[in-house]
């Protein structure tokens, strides 16, 4: 466990008071999600899964926001969800990174044939549209949440790949990439020590967008009943499951949606202000 | 310099190449299927013998490459095999939910596209305005919504509040056009929500960057009005590259269709794959997949293709 210094926290809230409004805005719903996301067993009033009432009640003091199709505490539901929904889409863009970068990094690095294969294999894969290809692979292996987490990974990589090899390739014919390779340095350490280091602006800022996507896809596919499944609370299958309560003028369902839609715009405003500082423009 | 009908050429090769190895990725998904489809259809109390006849019966005995290229052979000819749940003919399946949904993204189109254009001239009539301020908002709005958000809002506002439009998008093949006009009136509108923003953009931005050029600062000296000038000269060669962002957002609203079919229970393909993969019915799952990696592949080829032929500089070759 590293100490953090009063010195980074007086940096860091330095950055935040200079930031722009809009990003300051994304930062703080961040902020909150996160923190409900860590504290959800605290906060929550009810069990994830427990049935607490009757089928669609309304809005009252025990339950702040009505119940479900099946009578489970809302509040609750969205709480746990940010656990869930959140956990999951991180996950999984964690792993597409991994795959991603390295596979970037490799082809810009080594270059000839491994450029040559990896590129025509992420072209490929690319071909075909992301959501359908995802349909595909659920339908062959199953719709349960490692299944889920492994494919949407394994096809945003490719977006991840194409990123990480067009600046990797521009890194990797630099001066001290060739200082490095004269020095006698292993292809590890280049990639490792001398290119990453220089693409990690961009690489971040991709991130934000990236988990914005991921997100977003792993929500439309819960909504559309293929993603997580019952009884994990998720906003995309909350949608679908309080879905009907829209014909009588409930705004029920459009909760966990805009739910979903805050976190991306938070997300969003956060990125465009990274990658406004990162270019060095004044306005 | 390479010829228009040269680089096109290539362009088309590529296409079929993609197609043919999408085909190939497609058709191998169903050999990772853990178990066998004969099992899975007939249960586990199927005898052997029953088994063997079946396999036999879809051709499951024979080796995998005589087996795609009968499964080849027969898309080919429009014979997409029968569905495992309820055995009837894909092709039969496909066809009129292919109608419906080419219909309901044409329509999305026509609201789309035009308003774009527009949207995009002027954003770039007035640029740095409240104008552009206003487009940068909704641009974020559109990639961060999801579109069921989008598409529970508008039913909430217009067919619930409002009442003006049908919050269920029912139609079959009896229905006049009218009235499936009417029912793809929400779906259409949510779709094009989604894909406005990206396009309105791209117009704007295509435009902006050329108004540095010499020859528009030549009109303007002219005193020619601003929008003339917008209008007849940076347009013109903006067009390339809005034609492409046009098709490429096309390409987008073929897949994007899934959510919205299923959130207004419209009768189309996206429908139709959704259901099939709930039910883990391959063949259809399979069949589906093909039509929309195909008219994607398409697409992108056509926006290739676009921009190649609308490029002035390749139209006089040196």
């Amino acid at each position: 466990m590293t100490v953090i210094q009063p010195g980074v926290i007086r940096s860091g809230a330095r950055t935040f008071a200079s930031a722009p409004l809009s990003a300051k805005f994304g930062l703080v719903v961040i902020a909150l999600y996160v923190l409900a996301a860590i504290f959800a067993p605290q906060l929550a009033p009810y069990g994830e899964a427990q049935i607490v009432g009757s089928q669609f009640e309304p809005w009252s003091s025990a339950f702040w926001l009505g119940t479900d199709n099946l009578g489970r505490d809302m509040v609750t539901r969205l709480i746990y969800g940010a656990r869930n929904t959140i956990g999951i889409a991180l996950t999984t863009t964690v792993l597409a990174f991994s795959i991603g970068s390295a596979a970037g990094l490799l082809a810009a690095t080594f270059g000839g044939w491994t450029d040559q294969l990896l590129s025509r294999v992420m072209d490929v894969l690319m071909s075909i549209p992301q959501l359908i290809f995802a349909l595909l692979l659920l339908s062959i292996f199953g719709t349960s949440i490692p299944s889920l987490i492994i494919i949407i990974a394994a096809l945003d990589s490719t977006r991840v790949f194409r990123l990480t090899r067009a600046v990797a390739i521009n890194a990797a014919v630099s001066d001290y990439v060739e200082v490095a390779r004269l020095r006698g340095e292993g292809s590890l350490w280049i990639m490792g020590r001398e290119i990453l280091p220089n693409i990690l602006p961009t690489l971040t800022a991709e991130f934000g967008l990236r988990f914005c996507f991921v997100f977003l896809l792993i929500s439309g596919l819960s909504f559309l009943g293929v993603g997580i499944q019952p009884p994990t609370a998720d906003w995309g299958s909350m949608v679908r499951d309080t879905a009907t309560l829209i014909a009588y003028a409930d705004i029920t369902p459009l909760l966990p949606a805009g739910a979903i839609a805050l976190l991306a715009v938070g997300v969003n405003l956060v990125v465009d202000w990274f990658l406004h500082a990162a270019s060095g423009l004044r306005d | 310099m390479t010829s228009i009908p040269k680089i096109v050429g290539q362009r088309v090769a590529l296409g079929a190449l993609t197609l043919w190895i999408v085909s190939l990725i497609i058709f191998a998904g169903i050999q990772f299927l853990p178990g066998d489809i004969a099992t899975e259809m007939l249960g586990q109390s199927a005898t052997p013998e029953t088994v063997a006849a079946f396999r036999k019966n879809l051709g499951l005995d024979l080796p995998l490459h005589l087996r795609y290229l009968s499964w080849l052979g027969g898309i080919l000819q429009g014979h997409f095999g029968t569905a495992l749940s309820n055995g009837r003919e894909i092709g039969e399946l496909i066809a009129p939910r292919l109608f419906n949904t080419l219909f309901l993204a044409l329509s999305a189109a026509l609201i789309s596209v035009p308003l774009a254009l527009f949207g995009g001239i002027v954003a770039a009539l007035y640029r740095n305005t409240f104008i552009d301020r206003a487009i940068n908002v909704v641009t974020l709005a559109s990639i961060s919504f999801p579109e069921f958000f989008v598409a529970y809002m508008l039913i909430l506002f217009l067919a619930v509040h409002a009442g003006i439009l049908p919050s269920l998008s029912d139609v079959d093949s009896s229905t006049s056009f009218l009235m499936r006009l009417n029912a793809v009136a929400l779906p259409a509108l949510t779709l094009s929500v989604v894909v406005l923003a990206h396009m309105m953009r791209m117009t704007r931005t295509s435009i902006v960057t050329l108004l540095g050029n010499q020859y528009i600062e030549t009109a303007r000296l002219k005193g020619m009005a601003e929008w003339r000038v917008l209008v007849r000269h940076a347009l013109p060669n903006a067009l390339a590259p809005i034609a492409n962002v046009v098709v490429l957002n096309l390409a987008y609203l073929i897949t994007g269709v899934v959510v919205v079919e299923v959130v207004f229970v419209y009768p189309g393909l996206g429908q139709l794959i959704v259901d099939s993969v709930q039910k883990r019915d391959i063949p259809v799952v399979q069949a589906c997949s093909l039509v929309f990696a195909a008219t994607y592949v398409l697409l992108n080829l056509t926006a290739d293709i676009l921009s190649i032929v609308m490029n002035p500089r390749l139209m006089h070759p040196k």
